[in-house]
């Protein structure tokens, strides 16, 4: 009888560090984003506008990330 | 078209009756765990699980040409044989669907694939290697994959988030969920509403339809997503209530935990190489998400009873896939009795369904303070009379069959 533990090990290692990266990339931008929205409510200073939107940024680069992901998944169904 | 005959509109029928009842069997998995934690509305979750699946139907140019991965050995097969094996298909979904136990509906084809061959060509048909390679050793990875990645991936998005506004937070999860519950039906649509178009190219070349090889005619493929596509807007909600709250309770960051991990799984595990079962890689996801956070508990009488549906679903179906296969080899008499049992099996179970009925307004999210035991009690008062009532009587009729014939399996087939 043959196993493909290879295949089987693959499907394991790459499961668990996309799911755990995407989960973890998401979560980031989703912190991020609520930062920003917590500092724009309390009168800012030109400091803490300048971090607002380098956090703001950072969360859209997650969320990029993200959506490319999902766009990867679309591509490995469609072919 | 004009050399339809009767049996092979029979099996084609059958065939999308099948695709029917695994439609709304694994609604469940892309979209239970959406439903239970808000993120959609479950009307809007189902309809939008429909319409995927009818895309991913289309989506696909690889054809389904081996709807058995090599299990058993399709050459030999003749068209009664199909159908028996989709009565068994069937008639195990819908038990499981009665009993709101999540069971992989590949895992009921083959099982009634296996069955129907070996009572057709016997042991020669069947491939013993591939069915432990490809059906129980992924059955026991699935949901450890599936598990642990949502498991880890839980406990990490906890940590990282653990200092924000949880209502805050909630609507970026959602909507990330929605959209990892979305792949999944796509996901679903491509390999599940492909397998039956297998099916039913498979039974027209056998029949003599088709050439050997031939890819699926249009309508084949229009029939198969549409039948796919009704049976997931009807909604399994028995299943969606066990997947989205009997097996734990989940909050947002879970909930996309979940279905994030099982987006991955599917799509790692169909494109390299390792194919796991759907229901399997979700029901793992949703328990890994619900032991990862902290206070978590999953219900594990509840889980049990499903891995024990899953031990049971291949020899079930083939069971019941040979009584029917011993059938439909004495003749015509023999193939109207099959779908006489079939037609009345389906409908004592939907009777009795409807004793209980779960819908749509049984799996929203609860008002926050329900005692964790209120759904396991529910579920374990709706187990009792299943097993006793009609199902269990149309089991015995059909496995009575067997029995008495199935030592004698090496003669070749006269049908």
């Amino acid at each position: 009888m043959h196993i493909d533990w290879q295949a089987l090990g693959t499907v394991f290692g790459v499961s668990l560090v996309a799911t755990v990266g995407l989960v973890g990339l998401f979560t980031l931008g989703i912190v991020s984003l609520s930062k920003t929205s917590e500092t724009s409510g309390s009168a800012g200073s030109a400091a803490s506008a300048g971090s607002a939107i380098v956090a703001r940024s950072g969360a859209y680069v997650c969320f990029a990330l993200c959506a490319a992901a999902v766009s990867y998944g679309i591509y490995l169904i469609v072919a | 078209m004009e050399h339809l005959t009767l049996l092979l509109g029979i099996v084609i029928v059958t065939a999308l009756v099948f695709d029917f009842t695994n439609g709304f069997h694994d609604t469940a998995n892309a979209m239970a765990t959406t439903i239970s934690t808000g993120a959609l509305r479950p009307k809007t979750a189902v309809a939008m699980s429909a319409v995927l699946n009818l895309v991913g139907a289309f989506l696909s140019v690889e054809v389904a040409k081996t709807i058995s991965g090599g299990i058993i050995n399709e050459k030999g097969i003749s068209t009664e044989v199909i159908f028996a094996a989709l009565v068994g298909a069937i008639l195990w979904n819908l038990l499981t669907w009665l009993l709101g136990l999540p069971s992989s509906s590949s895992h009921a084809l083959f099982g009634g694939l296996i069955g129907a061959t070996l009572m057709s060509v016997g042991t020669s048909g069947v491939n013993g290697n591939t069915v432990v390679t490809k059906v129980l050793l992924p059955a026991i990875a699935a949901p450890i994959v599936a598990g642990l990645a949502a498991y880890l991936a839980t406990k990490l998005t906890y940590r990282i988030g653990s200092r924000t506004d949880e209502k805050a937070t909630a609507k970026g999860y959602r909507a990330g969920q929605i959209a990892s519950a979305g792949l999944v039906s796509l996901a679903h649509g491509t390999n599940d509403a492909q397998k039956t178009m297998g099916v039913i190219t498979l039974a027209l070349v056998t029949g003599g339809v088709l050439a050997p090889g031939a890819n699926p005619p249009l309508w084949v493929i229009v029939s198969a997503g549409l039948a796919i596509a009704m049976g997931t807007y009807l909604g399994g909600w028995r299943i969606i209530k066990t997947m989205g709250k009997g097996l734990t309770e989940l909050r947002p960051q879970q909930g996309f935990s979940a279905q994030t991990g099982a987006a991955t799984v599917i799509l790692a595990s169909s494109h390299l190489g390792f194919s796991l079962s759907t229901t399997q890689v979700c029901s793992g996801s949703v328990m890994g998400a619900g032991l990862g956070r902290k206070g978590g508990v999953v219900r594990w009488s509840t889980a049990t009873r499903m891995f024990i549906a899953w031990g049971l679903t291949l020899p079930a179906a083939a069971v019941v896939g040979a009584g029917a296969e011993f059938l439909t080899r004495q003749g015509n008499v023999g193939i109207a009795a099959v779908a006489v049992l079939l037609i009345a099996g389906s409908g004592t179970i939907w009777t009795l369904s409807r004793r209980k009925p779960v819908d749509h307004t049984s799996v929203v999210p609860d008002a926050e303070a329900e005692p964790a035991g209120v759904v396991t009690t529910a579920i374990a008062a709706v187990t009792p009379p299943p097993p006793a009532g009609a199902p269990a009587d149309l089991l015995k009729a059909t496995i009575l069959s067997p029995g008495g014939t199935a030592p004698e399996p090496t003669r070749p087939a006269t049908v």
